[in-house]
């Protein structure tokens, strides 16, 4: 649906985008993630045709962006990181002149209205103008995705817990350049060769000394850091993060038992796609990362 | 077509919704109700003193009341152009919409004319106002009709070619003040360089011709003059023209 070739744009400076390719197949959902200033937006205005790129194709739907910016701009539902959103329209209106534009009218376009009204629980608020409507933009941010008829959806966001909601596939950016574009589960997966572990330990007597749990715990091979979360009365939560592609679950479930403890319970902390994303973002070789490959030439 | 359409109908309506129409409305209808008092009440102390003293003077509506009430409506137009046009392109650029619109399936030129369609619409509101006024000359006088109407085309092709220069100059920035104050000195300028026939020179008399008053003369006397429809034409297209490839250096600039 979506293919990025080799995509660049550079101002007078800087090289806001860097040589990026990636796809979106039809029916996907799509996170585009990247710290401030990593060139989202600007991919973003490249793909709905606000600005050409420097170098490199981007089609959508199989128009070019540079050759049919018409036929793009009729397929696509682009929402800019500010809302368009004219205050002195009433909602039901301003979704009828976004079709409009879009070249929708009559009968068909009524409909869509309605659908987008009823589909976005925004129905109650059809006639009030949208300048007075309390946090409407969020859901704004449903109707036009609504409105495009588009079934392919990249949300370029830095709001990661909404991606880790909403998007199967993500496209992580930094610097202009290509990180990874993976699922969501397998960047956690890679992500997390370095696992960490919660435990959860008690006392049969009634005091639980924390740092002598701590000390056996650090004992256990392979652990690099234990942190005590928090502790009630006779039970205590620990952290345990273990160096990467050891497996340790069994070790430390046995040192916490053959110390008399009770080990009430022993989990693997998923990684939230944010610490994914810094741990991707912040070191500086991303073609340490296999999905990058297909950025270089 | 149709886009542009669509476009001059959200820009009329954002015009009526908000308080910009009524406000100019009722300024305008303050002005030009104030010049039409004072100018027919000159022509009513005149006829009655021609009257009093029993020699006839030539009294005319069309040359005395009307001819000099359009030159001010002109002259008003001046300044009340510039706050029509002002936030037609800068509020966009500054609120984002501007994005709507350039990622939508409609040509820059659309977006253009529909706004400048609808500054067009709104000043005939205006202009419909000074209509109620002359109304009642014809109601209690017999003024001549054609001038007028040619009078009026004058105003309309005028206030044409300054509501495109108050366009492009909306499209160069993100500040309505900037907008309007700009739009008002330039028309200011392009007005003025009348002024500027005082010497036989050729450049004095080029300058002059330029300017926007030069070509308002022959309508306002109620003689079409192809030469005028033609300046005031040209001044239309340059500035939508020129509109559009501010637009244009939009994308490659941002």
């Amino acid at each position: 649906m979506i293919n990025v070739k080799e995509l660049s744009k550079r101002y007078a400076r800087t090289t806001a985008v860097d040589h990026i390719s990636f796809d979106v197949a039809k029916g996907q959902i799509v996170g585009f993630l990247g710290p401030n200033g990593a060139g989202k937006t600007t991919t973003m205005r490249i793909l709905t045709c606000f600005m050409p790129p420097s170098s490199g194709t981007a089609t959508v739907a199989g128009f070019d962006v540079l050759e049919q910016p018409m036929e793009v701009k009729k397929r696509i539902g682009y929402l800019p990181e500010t809302p368009p959103l004219y205050p002195e329209m009433e909602t039901a209106e301003y979704l009828k002149f976004v079709g409009q534009l879009k070249g929708l009218s009559g009968a068909e376009l009524q409909k869509r209205v309605d659908y987008v009204c009823e589909r976005c629980s925004v129905a109650d608020v059809r006639n009030k103008l949208l300048g007075k409507l309390s946090k409407g933009y969020r859901e704004t941010r449903d109707l036009i995705r609504s409105l495009a008829g588009s079934h392919t959806i990249i949300l370029s966001t830095h709001i990661l817990p909404e991606v880790e909601q909403t998007c199967e596939q993500v496209v992580i950016i930094n610097k202009g350049k290509l990180v990874a574009t993976d699922s969501v589960r397998n960047l956690q997966a890679r992500a997390r060769g370095a696992e960490s572990i919660m435990l959860e330990v008690a006392s049969r007597n009634g005091s639980l000394e924390i740092s002598m749990v701590q000390q056996k715990l650090e004992r256990v091979a392979g652990v690099s850091r234990v942190l005590c979360k928090h502790q009630v009365d006779s039970r205590a939560f620990f952290e345990v993060e273990t160096q990467k592609g050891r497996l340790l679950r069994g070790d430390l479930a046995r040192a916490v038992v053959e110390s008399g403890w009770d080990l009430n319970e022993l989990r693997p902390a998923a990684m939230s796609l944010e610490e994914v994303f810094l741990q991707l973002t912040e070191k500086d070789a991303p073609a340490e990362s296999a999905a990058a490959k297909g950025a270089q030439p | 077509m149709r886009n542009a359409l669509i476009i001059c109908r959200k820009e009329l309506r954002s015009y009526f919704v908000s308080p910009v129409a009524y406000v100019l409305l009722t300024l305008w209808g303050v002005v030009f109700g104030y010049f039409f008092w004072a100018e027919l009440g000159v022509f009513l102390k005149y006829s009655m003193e021609s009257q009093m003293s029993g020699r006839m003077y030539p009294m005319n509506l069309n040359e005395q009341v009307i001819r000099p009430l359009l030159q001010n409506v002109a002259v008003i137009g001046l300044f009340f152009l510039p706050m029509i046009t002002m936030r037609l392109f800068a509020e966009e650029k500054r609120t984002g919409t501007i994005e709507l619109l350039v990622t939508s399936p409609i040509r820059d030129l659309e977006i253009i004319i529909g706004k400048w369609l609808a500054a067009m619409l709104l000043y005939c509101c205006l202009l419909l106002f000074t209509v109620f006024h002359f109304l009642f000359l014809f109601k209690y006088g017999n003024p001549d009709l054609k001038p007028i109407l040619i009078a009026y085309l004058g105003l309309l092709l005028e206030a044409g070619a300054m509501l495109a220069i108050g366009t492009f100059i909306s499209s160069l920035t993100k500040n309505q003040i900037i907008a309007g104050a700009t739009t008002f000195a330039v028309l200011i300028l392009l007005w003025v360089l009348a002024w500027s026939d005082f010497s036989n020179a050729g450049w004095s008399r080029v300058l002059a011709y330029m300017s926007l008053v030069t070509h308002s003369e022959s309508f306002m006397r109620g003689v079409m003059d192809l030469k005028d429809g033609i300046y005031y034409a040209t001044l239309i297209f340059l500035g939508l023209f020129f509109t559009a490839r501010s637009m244009e250096s939009l994308r490659w600039r941002s």
